[in-house]
């Protein structure tokens, strides 16, 4: 089902970043189990979260996930073999030397952390070697950062709008980044399996 | 890229002309604040932005408000406040007297929710709070301490989770859409121009407050303005910084050690 250059796109891509909203933790519960311990790249995910308490993500799926789950800190490095959560109130960012940044910027899509903003620094630093995936949610964010990945050379995937619990974010996806692959969550979960295994 | 030549170009300029210095910002953050401000600016592209800048102070002002546009809750990470209340203040009480330095104080969101707590812990009349910024219209905000009423239902939640026995609404009045605290609060507050890039210690001090500041700055910036907290702060003296920050990357980390560390206060050794 995967082109050739798709898939050796896929698994020579040396960063993911991935985002959700409404029915996230559904769909990261049957994703993120299938990153192996020895992940070859690292993986930022993207949750839209209240804003007055901390992100209970790591805790939820360290136990879940054979990869390392963790929330960054300021200038950490983002090293290959974990899971990194965007904390809460926060945006997160990446640097060009592979770092993470953040900010107390104005929410953007009314989110903060906003997957527009993740996306577009990640586009910015990885061009071609960044894969994207939006996943269920029910506003437009991630929208314009997938069309930065998209832009950039970079591979966008986006779940199947019929498959996910809200299919808004998706579809806004879609249809502004006009991504290589449109896929259910168990064909995503092979792409992510793909791209993350040791070589 | 072309784009990354014309932020160098421009910060450079910003600093020949203003002598603001951003060029040791953190350039991913930086980059994004620069493309909004181009947007809402028109301007064609950043080195259009560039000529506008050199020849019109008013919009290098515009221009500010983008590149400084941090935004902050009062009791932001009320379990911050909650260490301040249980933990530090019984260490400032202390003292006979108390000096606070609120780094990087934006309008001033995190400068009334400390001078709230210190009334509550009645070492307001005994404190005096330096707060600092490098923007101007911030500074002028801080200092009128009027918020939208839109923002008071947060603030009020953090603040009872911070701990406190009273109600906000002691210490503001509302009126005209407007919530203005109490000018009581500000008696002992300093409002100063002040840039952790470019400027020198200037105070001893018990507490600094440097919260989301540092995460604008690259990792030689953050250095430098950490090497002005610690100069500042005398012996036993309290650092607090945002939930992200850490001094685990900085040459002055061994100055320290943890407090509380995981709600990221930090003591002068």
């Amino acid at each position: 089902m995967l082109s050739p250059s798709l898939h050796e796109q896929l698994s020579s891509c040396e960063a993911m970043v991935m985002g959700a909203s409404a029915g996230a933790v559904e769909a990261l519960n049957q994703l993120l189990p299938a990153v192996p311990q020895d992940a070859r790249i690292p993986l930022v995910v993207v949750v839209h979260l209240p804003a007055n308490r901390p992100s209970l993500l790591p805790e939820v799926f360290a136990p879940r996930c054979q990869a390392k789950v963790l929330e960054p800190d300021d200038k950490q490095p983002m090293t290959a073999g974990n899971i990194w959560f965007a904390p809460s109130n926060y945006h997160l960012l990446i640097e060009a030397d592979r770092s993470f940044a953040f900010s107390t910027d104005l929410p953007v899509n009314f989110s903060r952390p906003s997957l527009d903003v993740t996306f577009e620094s990640a586009a910015d630093v990885f061009g071609e070697r960044l894969c994207c995936i939006v996943l269920t949610g029910a506003n437009n964010d991630g929208a314009r950062g997938a069309r930065a990945v998209r832009q950039n050379g970079g591979l966008v995937i986006v779940q199947d709008p019929t498959s996910a619990d809200s299919r808004q974010m998706p579809e806004a996806a879609i249809s502004s980044a006009n991504p290589q692959i449109i896929a259910p969550l168990p064909e995503i979960k092979e792409l992510i399996r793909l791209a993350t295994r040791a070589a | 890229m072309p784009e990354d030549i014309e932020i160098r170009l421009l910060l450079d300029a910003i600093y020949l002309r203003y002598h603001y210095d951003f060029r040791s910002y953190s350039a991913a953050s930086i980059k994004r604040r620069l493309n909004a401000a181009k947007l809402q600016m028109n301007a064609e592209t950043l080195s259009a932005l560039q000529e506008k800048i050199l020849r019109d102070p008013q919009v290098f002002t515009r221009l500010l408000q983008f590149l400084t546009v941090g935004v902050s809750d009062m009791f932001r990470d009320p379990s911050f406040f909650r260490v301040f209340r249980e933990q530090v203040v019984p260490e400032l009480r202390t003292y006979p007297s108390i000096r606070v330095w609120i780094a990087g104080c934006s309008t001033g969101e995190e400068l009334y929710s400390f001078a709230i707590l210190l009334r509550e812990e009645g070492l307001l009349e005994r404190t005096t709070l330096y707060a600092t910024d490098i923007n101007p219209e911030a500074l002028r905000k801080a200092e009128q301490g009027l918020y939208p009423i839109e923002r008071l239902q947060a603030f009020t939640e953090n603040h009872q989770l911070s701990g406190s026995k009273c109600s906000l609404s002691e210490y503001y009045t509302a009126a005209y859409g407007s919530a203005a605290f109490d000018r009581s609060l500000r008696k002992n507050v300093v409002f100063s121009d002040h840039s952790l890039a470019t400027d020198s210690v200037f105070a001893e001090v018990q507490l600094v407050s440097c919260r989301n500041v540092l995460i604008y700055f690259d990792r030689s910036l953050q250095d430098r303005a950490l090497g002005l907290m610690k100069d500042s702060l005398c012996r036993r003296g309290f650092l607090g910084l945002g939930s992200k920050e850490s001094l685990m990357f900085s040459e002055h980390a061994s100055a320290f050690r943890d407090f509380v560390a995981s709600e990221r206060w930090f003591q002068r050794c």
